[in-house]
């Protein structure tokens, strides 16, 4: 079906953003939207985990200072929302994933991020490694605020946004997919955002 | 849960604007004509997408205010002022017009008559649009279920289905307003932002299970469902839906 043309929309196009960075559906925003299914946790730091559970010789857990403790990197990158908004060049700075698999015997085709507050979001193995996944708890050189995530996100910013789940205590390594919170509330089970993969049948 | 996957696939689709009806000074509702609509449940919303002569094309989400049972499918649209999409469906926008949309999206901000009560609603600004929605769906279904709905604008004139309100009102739904900016004279309901003690006059510190469905801007349902959590509320059955200054531009 070719598009309907709108009579009398002109649109605002941003000229001072690349349109080449703008997936399809999206639009730019200056400002960093939140959008959760509940409340926002408050969880002590003190009591923190993240952990590797699931197909793994042996589970391993990081405390929040020992997270803090393994080398970490900044990260510059482009976030695309599926409920439509993009956000250039946000700065983060955290723990590759690479990096806490190190040493992690698995033969896991998939994760689960399990988080503060139930919430889970599934991804491929090989969408979470190979640099381009983070356990990410600063944002613009400041500590995440808990409504963006903090104290510590998932960063998968080459997917819709919802798969870089807010306040995540791990990941449970799989070897079959096990769809999460969103994917299974009628949203994309990947959601690549250069290919519109914004709900289910997308 | 329904399995959405049984469903229609989320195809484009041309909706005919059969109506508008203005409900505020910056919003109206958009009454359209959807052949072969899916069906939706209240509380779920729309993608509509915009396409310019030169084939630039913008998408919004919308949360759908019509009830399942309605014949027509209905949005209610607050013009942000410097949006790009807003704009043009609250002033551009006329009887008649096609545009396209798809849809039923998102199967958790939602309710079905079949779930019973009690509900409790809480309403800020244009958030109140998924909750009329689910009082609609309550209305058509002869629901018994008790449902109780705080609505928080800026003024008595900002307040989106004011008489509709009170007919629910006299239905057994509990209707309460609180203005934070502009009360008119003789006011008699409340003032300022959402407190502990209106959601304890509320009911939400009772101990017996409720559905809690908050929707508006981040700034009110952050505010909200951290008293709702203070009130002892079980943080998994307060279910939220936020927008963010561009969220419904």
């Amino acid at each position: 079906m070719s598009p309907l043309i709108s009579r009398g929309f002109g649109g605002r196009r941003r000229r001072d953003v690349d349109a080449s960075r703008i997936p399809p559906g999206q639009y730019v925003t200056d400002d960093f939207p939140v959008l959760s299914a509940g409340p926002t946790p408050s969880g002590s730091l003190d009591t923190w985990t993240f952990s590797l559970t699931g197909a793994v010789d042996e589970p391993t857990s990081w405390s929040w200072e020992e997270l803090l403790a393994l080398p970490s990197e900044e990260i510059r990158t482009d976030i695309h929302c599926v409920t439509k908004w993009s956000k250039l060049d946000t700065a983060w700075r955290g723990v590759s994933v690479d990096i806490l698999l190190e040493g992690v015997d698995t033969t896991a085709d998939f994760v689960s991020a399990f988080c503060d507050g139930g919430y889970t979001t599934n991804l491929p193995f090989a969408d979470v490694t190979d640099g381009q996944a983070w356990v990410a708890y600063e944002f613009d050189g400041g500590p995440l605020d808990p409504v963006h995530g903090g104290p510590a996100r998932l960063l998968v910013p080459h997917l819709y946004f919802w798969k870089s789940a807010k306040w995540v205590q791990g990941l449970e390594l799989l070897d079959h997919d096990e769809p999460g919170f969103w994917e299974t509330n009628g949203y994309h089970n990947r959601g690549d955002p250069w290919k519109e993969q914004r709900y289910w049948s997308d | 849960m329904e399995r959405l996957e049984t469903r229609a696939p989320l195809t484009w689709r041309v909706a005919t604007v059969a109506r508008l009806q203005p409900e505020t000074p910056s919003a109206t509702t958009l009454i359209l004509d959807v052949p072969e609509w899916p069906g939706h449940l209240a509380g779920q919303h729309v993608d509509v997408r915009l396409t310019a002569e030169d084939g630039y094309q913008a998408e919004r989400s919308y949360s759908i205010a019509s009830a399942p049972q309605d014949l027509h499918l209905a949005i209610t649209v607050e013009r942000i002022d410097d949006g790009e999409v807003s704009p043009y469906l609250t002033d551009e926008l006329r009887t008649g017009d096609q545009l396209e949309l798809r849809g039923p999206i998102g199967g958790y901000f939602t309710w079905e008559a079949a779930g019973g009560g009690p509900l409790l609603l809480l309403a800020g600004g244009s958030g109140l649009v998924p909750l009329m929605a689910m009082l609609r769906h309550r209305a058509a279904a002869t629901s018994d279920a008790a449902a109780t709905v705080l609505v928080s604008a800026r003024s008595w004139e900002d307040v989106l289905y004011r008489d509709e309100l009170a007919t629910h009102d006299e239905h057994g739904v509990t209707v309460r307003y609180t203005l934070t900016r502009e009360q008119p004279p003789q006011w008699a309901g409340w003032a300022g932002r959402v407190s502990a003690e209106m959601l304890r006059e509320l009911g939400a510190d009772r101990p017996e299970p409720l559905h809690v469905f908050v929707c508006g801007p981040t700034g009110f349902v952050e505010h909200v469902a951290d008293l709702l959590v203070q009130l002892g509320r079980d943080p998994h059955a307060i279910k939220t839906e936020r927008f963010g200054p561009t969220g419904g531009s």
